[in-house]
């Protein structure tokens, strides 16, 4: 050990610092990865069980009888990882190629600012949340890109829907981010959630769930949230996919290992980075919802990613429950929702929320 | 009114999550999904699976190829030839029954007067040649032999009613 610890000592700090930052980087991937692979468990057991059924709960992990089902998504990407490639002849091969990592790399690079707890965060910047709404639309490029590469109509009216859905719902999300930096004043993200915690300074704060900032922004929130589910393509608002309709959407021609590491990952990573910037923005990322309620020394009232994660795992679940629940949206409705209904929804409670801190109302006056 | 009133529900999203909470009813409901191999769903004596000739007691065969299954069976499955046997009895010398045109409707069964061809309540089965889904009589004589206490409590669980 002491060994171990004179040759750390003898790196230069510079390449400590960038060993370490490699190691996290790597924990990270690894973690999201490993939470996509449960939340498409996840997704069929919940809709399984809407559906009265029992879902995937054959195979387990390690031949243990316990938990079966369990190994399920390892051995679906075995199964995909073996399947053949295929490019269609008269695709765009290089675009084709290109297109689903254009998907995948701004859905696992926009990790890199979310704060997981008080102290861990890979890139503390402060325009965290700008760098986060730049990335999840660079994702639309891959998914246009993949649509047109793969020279079919399905797959280029899929393409043609996400688009136009992006750009409709996208606003309504920046609205609703706006909502929130009003009430935080800083685009940073663990500064939006400490500003949420429940500070005796707050006058009105109702403390721990209370304080944060899905109650004095609630319309924000559901307005978000239902953009968010629109953002990643997700049903009711899955017309970019739809699969009675178009088939596939714009992965119609993309199979094996493509399809799985680079259109079912990000689907799920983009999700799940959806919910983890709910959770952080709305309802205090990794606060105690007892802090305040309790007295700060108990160990329910910390702050710790525990919190953050079973926040996540609410929004996924809600995620899963609206798609086990609704049928797809007709694709003019679509439009009609975002442009007509939650933007102006946005618009009309930032101009309350703009009355509220001026006139010293709330908990961010 | 009511247009305002349906602007309201439309806004809040009521019916929308009246719709959320019956699908939150169902995921905590019992789930009635059988796992198949280990938990099989209930069959009735009456069950038509696959077909068997039986014997009596004595090791005689049943059938006296009168042929009224032949005559009565819709898809023409039934094949059968006869002639008179060792014993100076009439029997079968041919008893074919093909499992691809055989509709499984019982009439066979129904029709034996001395309840020698039955249905089983065997489902469970498959082919892996050309050619095997044509049931002889061999094959078959050897199933109701193999399962002649299940076809017999069947046959006594339905007698009341037949």
């Amino acid at each position: 050990m002491d060994h171990l610890n004179g040759m750390w000592a003898g790196i230069p700090a510079n390449l400590q610092s960038f060993i370490l930052t490699t190691l996290a980087v790597i924990g990270v991937m690894l973690a999201v990865i490993m939470a996509v692979a449960f939340s498409t468990l996840a997704e069929r057991k919940v809709i399984g069980y809407m559906q009265l059924r029992r879902g995937p709960n054959r195979i387990s992990l390690f031949g243990l009888p316990i938990l079966r089902g369990l190994a399920q998504p390892f051995a679906d990407v075995i199964k995909l990882l073996l399947k053949e490639f295929l490019i269609p002849a008269n695709a765009d091969r290089k675009l084709f190629l290109i297109a689903p990592l254009i998907v995948l790399v701004p859905a696992l690079t926009a990790w890199a600012v979310i704060p997981f707890s008080p102290e861990f965060v890979l890139a503390d910047i402060n325009a965290g949340l700008l760098f986060i709404l730049a990335l999840t639309s660079l994702g639309v490029y891959g998914v246009i890109l993949a649509g047109w590469a793969a020279n079919s109509k399905y797959a280029f009216l899929g393409a043609m829907r996400s688009a136009a859905q992006m750009v409709a719902y996208e606003l309504a999300m920046g609205f609703a981010i706006v909502g929130v930096l009003m009430a935080a004043g800083s685009l940073n993200l663990g500064e939006i959630v400490r500003a949420q915690a429940a500070l005796p300074a707050n006058g009105l704060s109702l403390g721990g769930f209370g304080s944060w900032n899905w109650f004095w922004l609630f319309p924000l929130f559901i307005v978000y949230f239902i953009s968010g589910v629109a953002e990643t393509n997700r049903a009711p608002f899955d017309v970019a996919e739809g699969e009675s309709e178009i088939v596939a959407g714009f992965h119609v021609e993309y199979s094996g290992a493509a399809f799985a590491t680079l259109f079912a990952l990000p689907e799920y990573a983009n999700m799940i980075l959806i919910s983890a910037l709910a959770a952080l923005m709305f309802l205090g990322g990794w606060l105690s919802p007892f802090q305040g309620y309790v007295p700060d020394a108990w160990g329910i009232a910390q702050p710790s990613f525990f919190w953050l994660f079973l926040k996540i795992c609410a929004f996924i679940f809600v995620y899963l429950w609206i798609r086990a629940t609704f049928p797809r949206y007709r694709y003019d409705q679509i439009m009609r929702l975002g442009w007509k209904v939650l933007i102006p929804v946005t618009l009309v409670w930032l101009a309350v929320e703009g009355v509220m801190v001026w006139l010293k109302v709330g908990p961010w006056a | 009114m009511a247009s305002v009133r349906s602007l309201l529900k439309t806004f809040f999203l009521t019916e929308l999550l009246v719709g959320m909470s019956v699908t939150i009813r169902q995921f905590f409901a019992p789930k009635v999904t059988l796992n198949y191999p280990e938990e099989k769903a209930p069959q009735s004596p009456r069950f038509r699976g696959l077909h068997a000739l039986r014997r009596y007691p004595n090791g005689q065969e049943r059938c006296i190829a009168c042929k009224l299954c032949e005559a009565v069976c819709p898809a023409l499955a039934i094949t059968i030839d006869s002639d008179v046997g060792e014993d100076g009895t009439r029997r079968t010398t041919r008893y074919d029954i093909d499992l691809f045109k055989c509709i499984y409707c019982g009439f066979c069964e129904e029709a034996c007067p001395v309840d020698a061809i039955v249905e089983t309540r065997i489902h469970e089965y498959h082919m892996e040649n050309r050619g095997e889904n044509i049931m002889t009589k061999d094959k078959l004589l050897a199933i109701g032999e193999r399962y002649e206490s299940m076809i017999a409590a069947d046959k006594a669980a339905d007698a009341p009613y037949r």
